[in-house]
């Protein structure tokens, strides 16, 4: 693997089932009694955020904790930093301070890339999500998602996702969500199909590994699972969409528009969900629906990537699977 | 003033001659030239000795942002890269559109010593693109103005660039459009495609620079004018401007060198000193470019020389400023895409850099004038056989914002000369 985490293209296939792997062991941790590892005891890590995001980062935060790593949160409002001190003086202060690993949110996409590629820095740097480029920890957690529930829990260890049909819908062109997922499913063997209306759809999507569909309901049987993205209202007012309802009509995942799906596939969702928008409450709190997993897993996930990234040789749980650890 | 004896230069890259420079002026041009009463004689056998360059389109930066260029810098850069006229563009801070401010500008470039500095004025007050300048003013100030150009922003009122082309037919002016319709280029950061798709920058689509381009032309031919069209960037706006060409359109039109060589796909290093304005576009677009070059659809080469501070690249793609350095790597670029590739002969080269953008700019009098004897001795005596690896801290310039730094380029100025006085010499200012 390489020592950053930027985006999801990076990964080989051998580095994400690595990943998809040791985030099994590390979700059996949450289930002991005492969920911490002392695996990365002594080493600080900094949430580095220049937008604001909540749950990416409590959910590195637990990541980290359970981990046993010392955390900094960083949490700079894009103006106010961008108008004073540079992403490069603040990367410097935090590494004078000595932190271990940087974990970065950027509102500009590339600004991870360009913190682990300008020599500002030398600690690694893992991507939480920048602009509209990349969040490669995102496609992680959705990958390990569909793996547990179309492969299974055990019978997925060590095997991608190959064959399985995933669709993607939604504000394809504003999504660093769909950008990653596509990069990663693609490497995992998947079929990724993206359904969105053509204003949605990037110039240049034909270079990428995936389907383009425009319409929802021709795909929707052929799908083992379907992610719905979040569609901003605001997009409306820049006529990406005349409005909500017709957006809804065309592209949104109601309880009909599900019984086309077939019985094993899954509804899935980065969060936070705009209920009424892409998706009924009817279907965000359906069984088939994997939101809350996906969140209980992008702890597991994100485990999983700093151990791999900063834990080095040692076994990261005592149990199975240490000769596969060398 | 002294006497200089070149000898055995390949004048335009012909065969090779002695030139006499006596004075402001070319004396003598011939062979076996005699050395009697010359002060001072420079060996040129291998090089190539062309009139002196002019950029039309140049960002001196002062006044206001003396912390990147000054008229001075601007012009040791200038006078480095073989050049002995600039166009001084007007988005300077305050902005260069009254008689005052390119007086100024003017004045300055005069001080300086290193080239003639001719200043453009904004078309419209404060760019805003709501009103125009005084553009008779500015004509009729010492300064003389002539090429107007709101650059860095597209004058996108049709009504008001209607106006502007009609207006300064009075007194033999005209408008350089940047081409770029503001908002299809919201948020733009790069060129839109296949590359910004996968990278998540906003793009920046060719039909931007495309429409308004065919729209000014369309214009220009409406009310009689001429129009110039600044760093034409895409493969579409060249089909536009031969288009209009053969309709007999009075419209000219710029490349600049980095689009002549550079595509976006540098931009995948997240690098800013690759984000510019027009963006760097595809291979198909450069392959087009070059082809207009030579084939005259594009009449000249102009740097955008556009200076910016460190800190100003030296971030995130999304906070960096637009903009390349230029005027030291332009004949460089121009021999590698051009002439080594058997696109322009040097007299080719001549046309594109020196004799055309004066003309367009209505300096013809003073440069862009043949190689011969009477004429003013502005030169450039070029190493073309030289080959180096560009390092930005030998710059004149005050700003290292070069995309080709560590890149290796050919050729190199040895010699500059405005009106017989030498401003570089070996490669050196003097």
């Amino acid at each position: 693997m390489k020592r950053h985490l930027i985006s999801a293209a990076d990964l080989t296939r051998d580095d994400a089932v690595l990943i998809l792997d040791t985030a099994e062991e590390m979700a059996r941790v949450a289930d002991r009694p005492i969920k911490k590892l002392p695996t990365l005891r002594g080493r600080t890590i900094c949430n580095l955020f220049f937008e604001d995001s909540t749950r990416t980062r409590i959910s590195f935060e637990a990541a980290e904790k359970r981990l046993s790593a010392d955390v900094i949160n960083f949490a700079a409002k894009g103006s106010s930093v961008s108008k004073g001190e540079s992403l490069k003086d603040t990367a410097q202060t935090l590494e004078a301070m000595g932190v271990d690993a940087v974990v970065i949110r950027h509102h500009a996409s590339g600004a991870p890339y360009r913190l682990a590629n300008s020599g500002w820095i030398d600690a690694p740097v893992i991507n939480a999500g920048d602009g509209t480029h990349q969040h490669p920890t995102q496609a992680l957690l959705d990958a390990f998602t569909m793996r547990r529930r179309l492969v299974g829990r055990d019978a997925g260890l060590g095997k991608g996702l190959d064959g399985r049909r995933i669709t993607i819908v939604g504000d394809v062109l504003h999504s660093r969500v769909a950008r990653s997922n596509v990069d990663l499913l693609h490497t995992l063997g998947a079929e990724v199909t993206l359904v969105a209306p053509p204003t949605l759809v990037p110039v240049g999507v034909e270079n990428w590994p995936c389907e383009i569909s425009y319409s929802l309901d021709e795909v929707l049987p052929k799908s083992d699972a379907v992610m719905m993205l979040r569609v901003q209202r605001e997009r409306m007012n820049a006529a990406f969409f005349p409005t909500e309802r017709e957006y809804s009509r065309r592209y949104g995942l109601d309880a009909a528009r599900m019984a086309k799906m077939p019985e094993h596939a899954i509804v899935m969702h980065p969060g936070p969900m705009v209920r009424g928008m892409e998706i009924t409450a009817e279907v965000a709190d359906s069984d088939r629906c994997t939101v809350v997993e996906q969140v209980a897993n992008g702890v597991s996930i994100r485990m999983a990537v700093l151990y791999l990234l900063l834990g080095g040789s040692e076994p990261a749980v005592t149990t199975a699977r240490t000769e596969e650890n060398k | 003033m002294s006497k200089i004896l070149i000898r055995g230069a390949q004048v335009l890259g012909g065969e090779p001659q002695d030139v006499l420079i006596d004075g402001e002026t070319i004396a003598q041009v011939g062979t076996g030239l005699s050395a009697e009463g010359v002060d001072t004689v420079i060996e040129a056998a291998g090089q190539v000795l062309l009139p002196g360059l002019v950029d039309l389109h140049t960002h001196l930066r002062e006044p206001g942002r003396e912390d990147s260029e000054t008229v001075l810098t601007g012009t040791r850069a200038a006078a480095s890269g073989g050049y002995t006229a600039v166009f001084a563009m007007a988005n300077t801070f305050p902005v260069a559109d009254t008689a005052g401010v390119v007086e100024q500008v003017w004045r300055l470039g005069k001080e300086s010593g290193y080239c003639d500095v001719q200043p453009i004025g904004a078309v419209t007050v404060g760019l805003e693109g709501k009103k125009l300048s005084e553009l008779g003013a500015m004509h009729e100030s010492a300064a003389r103005v002539t090429v107007f150009s709101d650059d860095g922003k597209c004058v996108d009122d049709a009504v008001i660039m209607r106006r502007a082309l009609e207006y300064v037919k009075a007194f033999g002016g005209v408008v350089a459009q940047h081409a770029q319709e503001p908002r299809l280029t919201e948020g733009a950061q790069m060129n839109e495609g296949t590359v910004s798709a996968e990278l998540g920058l906003g793009g920046w689509p060719a039909v931007a620079e495309e429409s308004i381009i065919a729209r000014d032309v369309l214009l220009a031919e409406h009310v009689g004018s001429r129009v110039h069209i600044c760093h034409l960037s895409t493969a579409g706006s060249v089909e536009i401007v031969r288009w209009a060409k053969s309709r007999g359109i009075d419209v000219t039109a710029e490349v600049t060198p980095h689009h002549l060589l550079l595509t976006d796909e540098l931009v995948r290093s997240y690098n800013p000193v690759y984000k510019v304005n027009p963006p760097l576009r595809t291979e198909r677009d450069v392959m087009a470019l070059r082809e207009a070059l030579a084939d005259g659809t594009i009449d000249i080469v102009a740097t955008d020389h556009a200076p910016h501070p460190h800190e100003d690249k030296d971030c995130e793609w999304a906070a960096a400023a637009m903009g390349m350095v230029g005027l030291e790597t332009a004949l460089s670029v121009v021999q590698q895409t051009m002439v080594e590739t058997g696109m322009l002969d040097w007299a080719g080269v001549a046309d594109r850099m020196s004799f055309a953008p004066a003309r367009i700019g209505g300096l013809s009098h003073q440069h862009g004038r043949p190689v011969s004897a009477g004429e003013p001795a502005n030169l450039t005596l070029v190493d073309t056989s030289y080959r180096g690896v560009v390092d930005p801290a030998h710059f004149a310039s005050r700003s290292r914002n070069t995309p080709y730094e560590g890149r290796e380029l050919p050729g190199r100025v040895t010699h500059t000369f405005l009106r017989g006085r030498a401003t570089v010499v070996d490669g050196k200012l003097a």
